[in-house]
């Protein structure tokens, strides 16, 4: 060891390291390969996004250009403006289309909110008859999509008289497993003694829920969010819902996308419409949902 | 003898008659938590449960929605398996899909999860936006098909053209020989979904002073970590991974039917769901379609089961 380093120990023994302590197990080579290997694939990744954004960008003479180029030489704006002249034309305007989505996605996502926490707590929380079982089924149900039921789904809709009403989408998404599945693995973490102790003090159930296991919960609130509005924003709710004024703003969307070689400018606006609402909520809430799915795991 | 007999069976019934009488006075004890549940427990019932039991019964009967349902036994299972040539290129396409992304997919996920794991905090967080945005991003996979043109001036064309392997523009969605390759290709990108974003949870959690005692007893490099200190802390995502890997494999219907078309050349790109779909809401036989959708259902909880026994072994 040189004199100057020795001396510097000497005077800063606790000196903290520039470079941090590698773990033992680790190769520097390895590392590096490691760092290549994720750049290369999150590249891969990224880049149908990537493309998709730009050609919204895109003037109509560059989408055609060949050989294609990954960013626009003249970015513009115009496919989104156009994308708002074809909706203001059509005959269900563009705010009521707006309106429908967004209305169902709240509603939904509020009901089921409230609905699948009520049911984790009690499952989570109290051990009666029944509710293993039922937990059991939820979970075997967290496999089946949209597809494979709808059949009857249409069948017990149409003898509740929902057809044609927000009703067949909103509420058939109270009931989404997903939601209780993850709040009920997230409640188990909260500690008992907690619910205890607020009844010692007097409360009952409902105020347990509602004051003290509620506002203990925020990251999975954020979690349930976050999944149903995914699913509600997606929703082209064309099997239940016939009235144009009735219908999803990511079904007009749709008819616009399929309006030919004319439209793909503005085809691809909407692309990037639809897909940057779920994304931009996903950024905001990352670490609330990480928190979360870490408790989603399934036992035995 | 049969007065014995008689006597175990008197007590047994005593037995079953207590245990049912202590079950009555637990349930009326909690009868908060039913309160609690039952909103939930209705709906999902209602929307969930009930769905898959009228599905099961309708798979027995002829049914078109304008006559009321007919029972016909078995016999569309039979015409299903025997008789329909185009539901067995379905289930076909559907396991050679499911074969192929389902496990790959979990791979992925699993490997990239890990992979990331150990990188400084922010770039995790990217990291995991970047992967994880294809599977919420609406329908943006059908960005491929401009990247998978049939004619000369589709990217992947351009690029195999100038390269000189292909002379002439290969026809993507069209030329059935390559209509499920590239489909698997986009459901592969699409694989990082929820079951990722478990892993990425869990790995965090894994308890540290487990790496430690693992270096004690000797772990040299980060596969034996892997296998025996990682994989069997995180048997219960590994679980629900497995259930959101299933899920996603068997159901491909979307992806095929924007890219490939509805119906495809040749019923090449057709799978179980697609099928499901034609004779559901385009021919309206509502019995038939049930009887796809029980066949599916069976095949996916097979498959859930044989998965957890396979789990169960990870790291021992």
């Amino acid at each position: 060891m040189s004199k100057k380093r020795k001396k510097e120990l000497e005077e800063k023994p606790y000196h903290k390291p520039l470079v941090k302590r590698r773990k033992p197990n680790r190769s520097i080579a390895g590392d590096i390969a490691l760092y290549i290997f994720l750049v290369l694939v999150a590249v891969i990744m990224v880049f149908p996004i990537v493309y998709a954004v730009s050609s919204a960008l895109k003037p109509l003479d560059e989408l055609f250009m060949f050989p294609p180029r990954i960013f626009p030489r003249n970015p513009t704006i115009n496919n989104f403006t156009d994308l708002f002249v074809t909706l203001g034309k059509s005959w269900v305007t563009f705010s009521r289309y707006l309106f429908n989505t967004v209305f169902m996605t709240a509603v939904g996502t509020a009901g089921h909110l409230i609905i699948a926490s009520m049911g984790a707590f009690v499952l989570a929380k109290y051990d009666f008859p029944g509710g293993k079982a039922f937990f059991k089924l939820v979970t075997v149900a967290m496999m089946f999509t949209g597809y494979v039921t709808a059949i009857p789904n249409y069948m017990i809709i149409n003898k509740l008289g929902w057809i044609d009403t927000y009703w067949a989408i909103i509420i058939p998404a109270f009931a989404s497993p997903m939601g209780l599945f993850l709040m009920k693995q997230f409640m188990e973490g909260l500690p008992t003694s907690l619910i205890e102790a607020a009844k010692i003090d007097g409360a009952n159930e409902w105020k347990v829920f509602f004051q003290i296991v509620m506002p203990n919960v925020k990251p999975a609130w954020m979690t349930l969010i976050i999944f149903s509005v995914q699913g509600l924003w997606n929703n082209r709710a064309s099997t239940f819902i016939y009235s144009e004024e009735k219908k999803t703003l990511v079904f007009a969307l749709g008819q616009i996308q399929l309006g030919g070689i004319a439209r793909t400018g503005q085809a691809a606006a909407v692309l990037v419409v639809v897909m940057i609402v779920p994304i931009i909520i996903f950024i905001f809430s990352e670490s609330q949902i990480l928190e979360t799915m870490a408790s989603s795991g399934l036992k035995d | 003898m049969k007065e014995q007999q008689d006597g175990y069976l008197k007590k047994y019934f005593q037995l079953r008659k207590h245990n049912a009488q202590v079950a009555w006075k637990k349930m009326k004890m909690s009868k908060n938590c039913y309160i609690f549940l039952a909103p939930y427990a209705i709906l999902f019932t209602m929307f969930f449960v009930f769905p898959v039991v009228a599905s099961i019964y309708f798979s027995f009967t002829y049914y078109n929605i304008l006559e009321p349902p007919r029972f016909i036994g078995l016999q569309n299972y039979i015409s299903l398996l025997l008789e329909d040539d185009i539901f067995l290129i379905g289930i076909k396409n559907t396991l050679i899909i499911a074969v192929v992304t389902g496990p790959l997919g979990y791979i992925m996920s699993f490997l990239f999860a890990w992979l990331i794991n150990e990188l400084p905090r922010w770039v995790r967080s990217v990291a995991v936006v970047v992967f994880y945005a294809p599977s919420i991003a609406g329908n943006c996979y059908v960005i491929f098909s401009v990247f998978f043109r049939g004619d000369a001036y589709g990217w992947v064309n351009s690029l195999l053209m100038s390269v000189g392997i292909i002379d002439n523009p290969i026809l993507w969605f069209t030329n059935p020989k390559y209509m499920l390759p590239v489909c698997m290709l986009v459901i592969l990108w699409m694989s990082l979904g929820t079951g990722f974003l478990s892993f990425v949870a869990g790995l965090q959690g894994v308890d540290r002073s487990q790496y430690e005692a693992g270096y004690m007893d000797g772990i040299k490099n980060r596969w034996q970590e892997l296998w025996f200190i990682t994989l069997p802390s995180m048997k219960p995502m590994l679980m629900f991974g497995a259930v959101m890997s299933i899920t996603q494999a068997f159901n491909v219907c979307d992806v095929t039917m924007q890219l490939c078309g509805y119906p495809s050349t040749d019923y090449a790109a057709r799978t179980i769901v697609t099928h499901l779909f034609d004779y559901g809401f385009s021919r309206f036989e509502m019995g038939y379609a049930c009887a796809i959708a029980t066949i599916l259902f069976l095949m996916m909880l097979l498959c859930n089961k044989a998965i957890q026994s396979l789990l169960r072994r990870v790291g021992t």
